[in-house]
């Protein structure tokens, strides 16, 4: 007897999902550009698959990155994940052990228990029943912390979660109940059969003191099919989307398909492969300071999935790139938040029409283009200018005098053809300046010339041209025993990946001691150009906090590296807030020659005497 | 036996009012965190709308103490102050303590501190000075000079520096700066009479007695220019001139000019000591940071705490005039309070 009516809402339910997901994958492949169409042709078959298999494993089932911010967690989302494919693959084991053949109907692995009741002779049978019991547990346990969870959040008012839509509540329903189902519909046949191992026989033997088991045995085997079915014809509706999402996700990423700023198929993945597991609200600043709880990740791409996005939700955010950075499944938070400004940017893109009466020709080594924010800190530039004499190097400061901004606060802004016009603007002045390096002292700027403006000479942020200028010899600095801490600009760390320079650069002239936020995990200064919304009261909210921190090593000096940042704590901060450049050229050693040569002349004149 | 009042800061509203407060027979103490009476007033040469010295106002409230028995502590600093059933003890320094039946606080303001503008350029080029610097520079009564050493020939004066802002949080008017724009930019002429001097203003704020026709003299009599427009940024040139770029909002251009001293006209803030004391006392304070009266109609003066009242610049930006009308006002609710008259037990109807 291989069949039984109570398999259909799981077979069911199972094909009806398999073919959905198979239309729904078929067709965000065919949306995509056909540049990524070709480069997926490319790496379908090499060992880019394996590496995208390998990644699955850790991060889908085994859950890796969220076992790196929270252990409980981890364990939860690894035991219901890893646990299951386990209980899969051990049921197809038992499978073809049994039955001898490999192909069998999609069920039986499901429902082993229920169609064999004499294991006698089975190879490994014992062993078999042992370990699906022991997977169950494992599951089990799982299950139990999730129940737990969401009981022990309620009860303590802790963080919850954004409203379940019906789909959400059929899937999460049926989720919960598929395996405490499982067990009972096992435990029952086990207790029937005395097929069961050492966790359904015992619970089985154990229930039939309760119940009529024979009675309930199909009722439960019902059950789980139900809920195993109910679950999979859900799941499309529901943010467990994610789950088979998130291996296409992978798959599309270790083929070279990248994230844009304008939303496309790729992008579409990545808002559905969220889970919204909420590990994104915890670091997001505008979240924990209470400005704004709507704008962690998880909430903005929820309301992109449900179509409800607002102008104000979008612009509201610091575009910091923390939850970027945080996010267990990788989705790339910075760019869906970009790609839905643009979206809504409005039509108002400005009129550039004065740019062309800019145009003059100037000839150099090295353009300097300070950036507007810059030139609202004046003590940057002139470090900067002071620092290009001693070196003596051939510099055009570009941005001196009827300057154009470098458009990446356009763009931020989503109006992307502003952008553009500025560009074209700047990029033909460096161009036809013949500079082979081009050095801002704004990470703003940095990060536009070096992503968008496709120069073919070589772009630096000026801690790693002083970096350069200090190692290479070209510029004396002297260390003194200034205690310093350094913060990382978001648009220069996360956002350019510069950390080390700025660090080396520190060492040469000062004392660099470590904060609790270094590197990837720094905070945002609460200035940042991405936020359209935020009030500056709340600017210095954010700042204060930021400050508080950095201060606790009682530096005398709290360095960055962008004049955003400096202006932005100089507000609210009682430690001095420096720029690097400030510091380096702080550093230059005053020449005494000048003094050296008199000493020498009246040393000779009384010598003389 | 007489009751005792304790005045916290001893600039023109602490002076005044301990002046009238011991006239009215209380005994007076008056705590000054520095060595001498006056505030800010002392810094202070030439006061608007008249043109009046103003030592003149630092004799008659120093006069006024002399005329009255009021106990100055000088160089006090306050550590604590205890609320014991009706009476406040506070504590100073080397564990003295006085007790006092009723406070003002008159804890005065702080000028903003203009190197918070970095823009502006204030303490990283030589030529910008700030409307204090410019009053001492007054106060030395040789030939106006530039920190650079030269005579000016032209001048910008910049309105609203840390007023009015929001970039650095203050959303308020500091209403004392546009008539001192407009008062030294005359005694700058005076002094320099082929200078040409602008002012760079978002509005005058001409409202009270005889401002406006401060203003209108300046321009007709003394020829200063007044530019709607505020500035962006400042930059320096090589021979430390001062490019100030602003856009002139009444023709809707952008506009350069390259001038050898620039005044920023800092506004107020509350006073570091006004912020200390509000902590000590749990007082209510505005968004802000100045004192927070119960009503802001009806009991201007009066603080959340029962038999502390404040009076003057610690509560917003005042000019001397109305530093006097407050000082003396806040007498009169502190009298009724020690007669038992409680203006708390007057009812509002709504």
């Amino acid at each position: 007897m291989n069949y039984s009516h109570f398999v259909l809402p799981f077979t069911i339910g199972l094909i009806v999902l398999l073919a959905y997901m198979l239309v729904r994958f078929g067709v965000w492949i065919y949306k995509l550009d056909s540049d990524d169409k070709q480069r997926i042709l490319k790496n379908i078959f090499s060992i880019k698959s394996l590496q995208a298999i390998k990644e699955i494993f850790t991060e889908s089932l085994l859950h890796r990155n969220i076992f790196k911010t929270n252990k409980v967690l981890g364990y939860m989302h690894m035991s219901l994940a890893f646990g299951w494919l386990l209980l899969i693959i051990g049921g197809h084991i038992q499978t073809w052990i049994f039955y001898d053949r490999l192909s069998n109907p999609i069920y039986i692995p499901i429902f082993f228990e229920y169609f064999v009741h004499n294991k006698a002779g089975m190879l490994f049978g014992e062993v078999l029943t042992f370990t699906m019991d022991l997977i169950l547990l494992f599951i089990l346990t799982g299950v139990a912390l999730a129940y737990f969870k969401r009981f022990y959040s309620k009860l303590f008012g802790m963080k919850k979660t954004t409203n379940l839509k019906l789909g959400d509540k059929f899937a999460l329903a049926s989720l919960w109940l598929i395996f405490p189902l499982r067990l009972l519909a096992e435990s029952t046949a086990a207790s029937l059969h005395n097929t069961g191992g050492f966790l359904t026989q015992n619970f089985g033997n154990f229930i039939s003191g309760l119940i009529p088991v024979s009675f309930f045995e199909p009722v439960f085997w019902w059950a789980y099919s139900i809920s195993l079915g109910v679950f999979f014809l859900s799941l499309p509706f529901s943010r467990y989307m994610h789950i088979p999402t998130e291996l296409l996700l992978i798959a599309l990423r270790k083929w070279g398909v990248k994230s844009k700023e304008t939303f496309d198929a790729f992008a579409d993945v990545e808002l559905h492969a969220c889970s919204r597991c909420g590990i994104c609200i915890d670091p997001c600043q505008m979240s924990s300071t209470g400005i704004s709880k709507k704008t962690p990740a998880s909430y903005f791409l929820k309301s992109v999935r449900d179509k409800e996005t607002n102008s104000y939700d979008a612009l509201n955010c610091l575009m910091c790139g923390r939850c970027e950075d945080k996010c267990p499944v990788g989705i790339t938070t910075t760019n869906q938040r970009l790609a839905q400004r643009i979206n809504l940017a409005n039509e108002r893109q400005g009129d550039f029409s004065y740019l062309k009466d800019l145009n003059y020709q100037i000839k150099t080594d090295v353009v300097y283009f300070a950036g507007c924010m810059s030139h609202l800190t004046p003590g940057i530039t002139r470090s900067m200018i002071k620092i290009f004499r001693k070196a003596k190097v051939n510099y055009w400061f570009m941005d001196e005098d009827g300057s154009a901004c470098c458009g990446r606060p356009q763009k931020l802004a989503g109006n992307l053809e502003a952008m553009k016009q500025l560009m074209d603007f700047n990029k033909k002045r460096i161009v036809e300046s013949g500079a082979k390096t081009i050095v801002t002292s704004c990470p703003i700027c940095y990060k536009v010339f070096s992503e968008d403006y496709k120069l073919e000479i070589e772009v630096l942020h000026h801690t790693q041209y002083l970096n350069r200028l200090v190692e290479q010899k070209l510029l004396p600095v002297q260390a003194d025993s200034k205690k310093v801490v350094y913060h990382d600009p978001c648009e220069l760390g996360r956002g350019a990946g510069i950390y080390d320079e700025p660090r080396k650069l520190l060492t040469h002239v000062a004392t660099l001691v470590a904060t609790k936020h270094e590197k990837q995990d720094s905070l945002c200064c609460g200035g940042s150009l991405g936020n359209l919304e935020i009030e500056a009261a709340n600017r210095s909210l954010i700042a204060k906090d930021v400050v508080d921190e950095l201060s606790k090593p009682n530096p005398d000096v709290i360095a960055t590296a962008c004049p955003l940042c400096k202006k932005t704590f100089i507000k609210v901060s009682s430690v001095q807030v420096l720029d690097i450049a400030e510091l380096i050229a702080m550093s230059i050693p005053e020449k005494n020659e000048k003094s050296g040569e008199r000493k020498k002349i009246t040393v000779l004149q009384e010598e003389l005497v | 036996m007489n009751k005792k009042v304790v005045v916290i800061g001893g600039g023109i509203t602490g002076m005044e009012a301990s002046v009238q407060l011991s006239a009215l027979g209380y005994s007076v103490t008056i705590l000054e965190k520095e060595g001498q009476l006056g505030g800010h007033l002392k810094d202070w040469t030439v006061l608007f709308p008249n043109l009046r010295k103003g030592n003149e106002i630092v004799s008659f409230l120093e006069h006024g103490l002399e005329l009255q028995e009021v106990n100055i502590i000088y160089n006090s600093k306050i550590n604590e102050i205890k609320k014991i059933n009706k009476h406040y003890e506070i504590i100073l320094d080397k564990q003295k303590s006085i007790t006092a039946d009723a406070i003002l606080v008159a804890t005065g303001f702080d000028l903003f501190d203009a190197h918070r503008k970095e823009e502006f350029g204030y303490g990283i080029y030589e030529n910008v000075i700030t409307s204090y610097d410019l009053e001492k520079i007054f106060a030395q009564k040789g030939e106006i000079k530039t920190p650079s050493g030269i005579k000016p020939k032209r001048i910008g004066f910049i309105h609203c520096v840390g007023s009015r802002d929001e970039k650095v949080n203050n959303h308020y008017c500091s209403n004392v700066c546009c008539v001192t724009g407009v008062k030294q930019a005359m005694e700058l002429k005076t002094l320099i009479p082929d200078a040409e001097i602008f002012n760079f203003y978002m509005d005058m704020r001409m409202f009270d007695t005889h401002f406006e026709e401060l203003y209108l003299e300046s321009q007709k009599k003394y020829g200063i220019n007044f530019i709607r427009g505020r500035l962006s940024e400042a930059n320096e040139t090589i021979d430390k001139r001062i490019v100030i770029k602003v856009e002139d909002t009444l023709t809707s251009r952008p506009l350069k000019m390259t001038v050898d001293m620039m005044v920023l006209l800092v506004g107020m803030e509350p006073s570091k000591g006004t912020k200390e004391i509000a902590n000590l006392l749990n007082l209510k304070m505005r968004e802000s940071g100045f004192l927070k009266p119960e009503d802001d109609h009806t009991m201007s003066n009066v603080s959340n705490m029962a038999g502390v009242f404040f009076a003057g610049t610690c509560s917003g930006p005042m000019s001397i005039k109305y530093t006097f009308t407050d000082a003396r006002a806040a007498v009169t609710k502190i009298n009724c309070f020690l007669k038992e008259y409680e203006l708390q037990n007057r009812i509002l109807v709504n």
